[in-house]
């Protein structure tokens, strides 16, 4: 352990702390303000008197947004998208990961196929073929929208793959000469495993699905069929917009406030009970796709 | 070994992967035939089948356009921007942070840097719509100091900086992972050595640990070139209005209005195109220099 004690280095130490307090505070404190303001009450709310901490304390504005036949509908649609996307991912990433990650001779055409899905992963047909194949599907309305169109994200299918080939031979050889088959080797050998790895993928698969809210933008024309975040985003900023340099001091406007902070709220609650998670094992994910060599 | 041996036990590997190319042929490939909408007079009710073709007369009118040469530089110079603010801000955080050797302060602000990231940008862009406004919290803080209310997101002069710092605001946290990963790999008895050879601090900041992360900053530095036209579509469009078109409308948010909501597929289709094109030979050039210049491959 090296011992720095003159006083430069201390006060590298020191400003150092600091400076690194601060910059964390300052990335917390818009999620700190709006937060403040969802738990305060519509005067101070309005009056824009709510710094860091509620005033006027209140329930009052996530009862509001609770007791919204809408917005329950979108969270619900959201709930069903995360669970269907999410699980129909896995399975895909997985059930191709697995073939992939054998060698050409175990796999013959594995070079074909490998080349199959990278070029569609960097190659971007665009917005509006995309779109047009959507449509013409018939999926516009539908969670089928929401889930089919990036039901194999291919990045992840990499990742998997990488990670399944770090699985030691041994033990597939040995499991092979008594006799089991591909379908045995991936379910009794690879998945258990590769479990930190499948826990990564769902969760960031789990996240992006919650997140999402362009597609439902795109391809939900009836807005009772909007996901959480597309509901979200009329509510916190279709009407912000309008209200683009509207006197300040428009108390129709800012008496909503309250309210589009606790909507803002409730749809990162699901992130922040996953947060700790994430964290951990993400963490642990990028590296192992990231920075392999 | 027979074809018939080798599928004797092969069989599943192919039945495996069939849900899989099934899916990205239908919504990654056939996609790809349908930028053929660029060269033609699209409408929908024809197909990609049976429009007319016009050749190139969709790209001749966009490069005519003021408009288009516009937006083209709205999205490098924010792209651009973005990517330099980011790799900066993560190296010198990630410097700072393997600096303080109190762990628990180290996990708590990781912890809190990170949080962004993960959070949407309707969730986040709801955040700054209500703290950047006129009547917002940050125009409250200045007004303390005399100073003006200002339009952070209404007006051209702070609209690209509004948007470069709330990009770093979400992801500098993330992109110091792949940093702080690299310095942990750096051998402690590197610094050991030049503490007994009286190297100071700063000495052996500069000395050992920069040298240490310069691969994975090459490596780093050559993958965002894939990035330069990527300049945040979702942000932008969660964020922009018509009052800051001029410097902040972006190749994506440009063909989502011009195609899905007026409705001109081709135009947008050859937009939409002339990116993908520029996009894809831009991401083989940053794999081809990552794999010269640090030994990276993707597979």
């Amino acid at each position: 352990m090296i011992r720095d004690s003159n006083w430069s280095s201390r006060l590298f130490d020191a400003s150092n702390y600091v400076f690194l307090t601060v910059f964390a505070l300052l990335c917390l404190a818009p999620m700190v303000h709006i937060f403040a303001v969802s738990l305060s009450g519509r005067a101070p709310a309005t009056g824009g008197f709510v710094s860091f901490w509620p005033i006027d304390f209140t329930l009052e504005n996530y009862q509001e947004v609770m007791g919204s036949r809408t917005f329950l509908r979108s969270f619900l649609i959201s709930v069903t998208r995360v669970l269907t996307g999410a699980s129909l991912n896995m399975i895909l990433i997985i059930l191709t990961a697995y073939p992939l990650s054998k060698t050409p001779r175990a796999f013959r055409g594995r070079t074909i196929f490998i080349w199959f899905f990278v070029f569609a992963m960097l190659f971007d047909g665009g917005l509006i073929p995309s779109f047009m194949v959507v449509r013409s599907l018939g999926l516009l309305n539908t969670l089928g929208a929401l889930i089919l169109p990036n039901a194999l994200p291919i990045f992840s299918v990499i990742l998997m793959m990488n990670f399944f080939r770090d699985v030691p031979k041994e033990l597939e050889e040995s499991a092979v000469i008594d006799g089991a088959s591909h379908w045995k080797v991936l379910w009794y050998i690879y998945l258990p495993l590769s479990l930190p790895a499948i826990a990564t993928l769902t969760l960031l698969s789990s996240v992006n699905h919650w997140n999402a809210w362009f597609d439902g933008l795109i391809y939900m024309t009836d807005t009772a069929n909007y996901p959480m975040q597309t509901f979200l985003r009329t509510v916190v900023v279709e009407l912000d917009l309008t209200n683009i340099g509207i006197d300040p001091r428009d108390l129709q406007r800012l008496s909503d406030r309250a309210i589009r902070g606790a909507q803002i709220v409730v749809a990162t609650v699901p992130i922040l009970v996953v947060y700790p998670f994430l964290q951990r094992y993400f963490i642990s994910g990028i590296k192992l796709g990231a920075v392999k060599e | 070994m027979t074809i018939r041996e080798y599928m004797k036990r092969a069989w599943p590997l192919y039945a495996m992967i069939i849900p899989g190319i099934f899916f990205v042929l239908l919504f990654r490939y056939y996609p790809m035939y349908g930028v053929v909408i660029a060269f033609q007079d699209f409408s929908p009710a024809k197909g990609f089948l049976n429009s007319p073709w016009v050749g190139w007369e969709n790209f001749e009118f966009l490069f005519s356009l003021p408009e288009f040469w516009r937006i083209l530089g709205n999205t490098l110079i924010i792209a651009v921007a973005k990517i330099v603010a980011d790799q900066i801000g993560a190296i010198i955080l990630s410097l700072l942070l393997n600096e303080a050797r109190m762990l628990f302060f180290r996990r708590a602000i990781q912890t809190l840097i990170y949080l962004p990231y993960f959070l949407s940008w309707i969730v986040l862009g709801g955040i700054l719509l209500d703290v950047l406004s006129p009547y917002g919290i940050l125009n409250q803080a200045i007004g303390n100091f005399g100073v003006e209310p200002q339009l952070f997101l209404g007006s051209n002069n702070w609209f690209r900086g509004t948007i470069i710092t709330s990009g770093f605001w979400k992801n500098v946290g993330f992109s110091t992972i792949i940093y702080l990963a690299a310095l942990t790999a750096i051998n402690p008895a590197l610094h050991e050595a030049a503490a007994i050879d009286g190297a100071g601090r700063f000495r052996r900041i500069w000395h050992i640990t920069l040298p240490g992360i310069r691969p994975t900053i090459v490596l780093l530095a050559a993958l965002s070139l894939g990035d330069v036209l990527q300049a945040g579509f979702e942000q932008i469009l969660t964020l922009y209005s018509p009052a800051v078109y001029r410097t902040g409308d972006i190749i994506d948010t440009n063909v989502y209005r011009v195609g899905l909501v007026s409705a001109q597929y081709s135009l947008a289709g050859a937009v939409g195109l002339f990116k993908s094109l520029i996009g894809f030979g831009l991401i083989l050039l940053s794999y081809w220099l990552a794999d010269r210049y640090a030994g990276y491959r993707i597979l």
